[in-house]
């Protein structure tokens, strides 16, 4: 990733988060249809255990559609913009695209959570028309939170390209 | 420099030829509209091309030429290079493609003749950006802004990309299998898009644009009258919602009927908006008739409405909740003879009590007997009314709001009258308070201040803060069981106007285009590396990324009249508290654009 850059050539970075793990699916699982048994056996009503399936059933389904992110990937077409896309589990993937004179700088946040101190990349977007002005952050990776030598990488590729490109 | 051109998808397979299209001014880039055939005659060819500048106010030029070369077409190179004489242009793009590669080849030539000077890796400095006309063509970028309010240098890049493709609709009607004396490549060419029953709609719509316009002015006309105007009217028609809505309903009308064609985006899905809802009303009240009508169900609904017309409530206290079926009057009476008792295990003072409990039962006299007048008309009533459903769902649900007001008009009077008791009292209670306490309210400066009293105006003044004192508990316990019931009638007229509401904000076309047609709403794009061999430009695909359901939702949304809550919780405890008549919803009237 290092070396002579081509000014066009998209960089892309992708990270990927942790697969769902099968060993807390079954244990949720197991939980939730263990109480129903429970509920069942002093309510004699069986309305209890196909509730009780079809929560554990839609809970998954909403679960690994709308929470749980597969991989991230950030990448950026100098001259272009910069495209920042979450792709879930289920396959679902949601794109956000800002074009280059939105874009003011790429840069490293730190922010201090309870007792420790996170970093984060983050987007500054500036209005065209007035562009001395931070309009608004977008952070980016918020779902696998890289940690800090993974954001240096990406940082020093990011800017080397968005100097060429001004 | 970068140089962006985009290309249609519909052109990669085309024959070589002439690419023409527009230069995004301030961004260096190009959008490449279609591909004009040879063979051509130059002079033909600038003649249209002003033409069509003319009609459609985007500047197309002949950006440069496209080669696809066949067998047998040999020699097309060096008759490429010469067009460019011909077209005399800033910039003329070269661009070519072999049958069986995938990149494409590019090569700029500048005025002087000199080819761009090239970096050391080539042709990295060209971005060929393929797009599908079709889809492009149609779609509206979010969000939407009007046209020309931005200078273009400050317009987004993409934004103007859409902009031209959508204007340039005039190109596209010239195909290369027309006769004339230009044939054209674009998205067209794959197979022309037209449908009967759609244009024959076109054709009929505006007489009858015509017609229905018509109708609504007489509307009006009749609604002109001075009789209609006077102040008793006006205030039982602001009060009534089935006024409110049909008010509303004709305006809507107005809008959709008009028979000048809707200028921008914006316009166009209001209109659409209004039509569809109104169609989905329509369709939904004739569903609620057919169900009401059947099986007799509107004698059966009179039977238990006259009875229930007495009123039907809850109560409030633990203990005296009882069915609904039972005939409230009657439950109002047997509440009052409670509250005239011992309710609660609280002591009432008994003279006041027996007053205002033979005040209200009197007042339930009268309501009784008026309901027992008007029985035998109910059900011919209910009949001719209940047909009003087939003006829509929500005139059937503002008639049944009015309808519930009406009959629950001697709770809201009973409430009045407790209100104002118990707001006097407390009053009185508060000023004596204050005599009590040895002060006085200075009107002038609006604080309390100390004042010195006589004897006298201090023995009277303590003597009537006892009274009232004692008094309180039977007057707050009336007050206190009006307020709940009217607060049960406030939100249940509240819960009929939200969903009112609801059928008519919303904007079900844009739902409907969100979902079978999702590139017609576009929120931005979305780009995807196609392929990035050296020494052929960077070639990356153009989707259209859709808009998110919520904005659509919020972005199409009709304004409306809607109820909202007028006092925050905090406000509407202390009116409670201090005895101030309550009316919690308060009307917005509706945004005028």
């Amino acid at each position: 990733m290092r070396g002579c850059f081509l000014l066009l050539t998209p960089l892309e970075f992708t990270v990927t988060s942790p697969k769902l793990s099968l060993r807390k699916v079954m244990v949720y699982t197991c939980f939730v249809w263990l109480f129903a048994y429970a509920v069942f056996f002093f309510t004699e009503n069986t309305a209890v255990l196909s509730s009780a399936i079809i929560l554990t059933l839609a809970g998954m389904m909403i679960h690994i559609h709308f929470v749980k992110v597969d991989h991230e990937t950030l990448l950026i077409i100098g001259s272009l913009g910069v495209q920042l896309s979450s792709s879930y589990a289920s396959g679902r993937e949601s794109t956000i695209f800002i074009e280059m004179n939105k874009l003011k700088d790429i840069v490293i946040n730190e922010a201090v959570y309870m007792h420790s101190i996170i970093y984060y990349l983050c987007i500054l977007i500036k209005d065209p028309a007035d562009p001395e002005t931070v309009t608004s952050v977008v952070p980016l990776f918020q779902s696998s939170n890289p940690r800090l030598n993974c954001l240096v990488q990406v940082y020093r590729s990011c800017q080397e390209i968005l100097a060429q490109s001004r | 420099m970068v140089l962006k051109i985009f290309f249609p998808q519909c052109c990669n397979t085309a024959d070589s030829g002439l690419l023409v299209g527009r230069w995004i001014p301030g961004h260096n880039s190009a959008v490449v509209l279609a591909v004009i055939h040879y063979p051509f005659i130059p002079g033909q060819v600038k003649k249209y091309l002003s033409e069509l500048q003319s009609q459609t106010q985007v500047d197309l030029t002949v950006l440069g030429s496209w080669s696809m070369p066949k067998e047998g077409q040999e020699g097309m190179d060096s008759f490429l290079k010469d067009l460019s004489t011909i077209f005399p242009q800033e910039c003329w793009l070269q661009l070519s493609r072999e049958i069986g590669k995938r990149g494409f080849t590019c090569q700029v030539v500048q005025n002087n003749g000199r080819l761009l000077q090239e970096q050391k890796n080539g042709d990295d400095k060209i971005v060929l950006i393929h797009y599908d006309q079709r889809k492009v063509m149609l779609s509206q970028l979010h969000p939407v802004q009007d046209v020309g309010q931005k200078s273009d240098v400050e317009a987004s890049e993409l934004g103007l990309v859409f902009q031209t493709v959508a204007q340039s609709q005039p190109l596209f009607l010239l195909d290369k299998y027309d006769d004339g004396p230009l044939k054209l490549s674009h998205w067209q060419s794959e197979g022309r898009e037209a449908s009967i029953i759609a244009e024959l709609l076109k054709q009929a719509s505006v007489p009858v644009c015509i017609f229905l316009t018509w109708l609504l002015s007489l509307w009006h006309w009749l609604c002109s009258f001075r009789i209609l105007h006077l102040r008793p009217v006006l205030f039982i028609s602001s009060k009534l919602s089935t006024c409110v809505q049909s008010g509303y309903r004709a305006v809507h009308f107005k809008t959709v009927f008009s028979p000048k064609k809707a200028a921008t985006h914006m316009e166009f899905m209001r209109k659409a908006n209004i039509f569809v809802s109104f169609l989905v009303d329509i369709a939904l009240g004739l569903l609620l008739i057919s169900w009401l009508y059947r099986e007799n169900r509107i004698s059966k609904l009179a039977d238990t409405l006259v009875p229930v017309a007495d009123v039907s409530m809850t109560h409030i206290t633990s203990h005296l909740w009882k069915s609904l079926e039972s005939r409230v009057a009657k439950e109002l009476q047997e509440l009052l003879e409670w509250l005239m008792g011992a309710p609660a295990g609280l002591k009432m003072n008994r003279a006041l009590d027996q007053v205002l409990g033979r005040f209200f039962l009197y007042h339930i006299h009268l309501w009784i007997s008026y309901i027992h007048l008007m029985s035998p008309f109910i059900e011919r009533i209910l009949w001719y009314v209940g047909l009003s459903g087939c003006l829509g769902l929500t005139f059937a649900l503002s008639i049944l709001s009015d309808i519930v007001a009406l009959l629950t008009f001697h709770i809201y009077c009973f409430y009045v009258y407790g209100a104002r008791l118990y707001c006097l009292k407390i009053y009185g209670l508060s000023s004596l308070w204050r005599l009590f306490r040895g002060k006085k309210w200075n009107v002038l400066r609006q604080r309390v201040d100390s004042c010195s009293y006589d004897l006298d105006q201090l023995f009277i003044g303590t003597l009537l803060f006892t009274i009232l004192l004692f008094l309180l508990p039977t007057t707050a316990l009336y007050y206190l069981v009006f307020t709940l019931l009217r607060l049960v009638m406030v939100l249940f007229q509240g819960v009929i106007h939200l969903s009112v509401d609801f059928i008519n904000s919303l904007p079900l076309f844009a739902i409907g285009l969100r979902i079978c047609r999702p590139y017609r709403l576009a929120e931005g794009v979305k780009f995807k590396v196609l392929c990035q061999e050296p020494g052929t430009p960077l070639h990356l695909m153009m989707e259209i990324n859709p808009l998110k359901c919520s904005s659509v939702l919020q972005c199409y949304r009709t304004p409306t009249y809607s109820c909202y809550p007028k006092d925050s919780w905090a406000a509407l405890c202390k009116k409670l508290f201090v005895g101030e008549l309550i009316y919690p919803w308060k009307q917005k009237t509706a945004k005028t654009d």
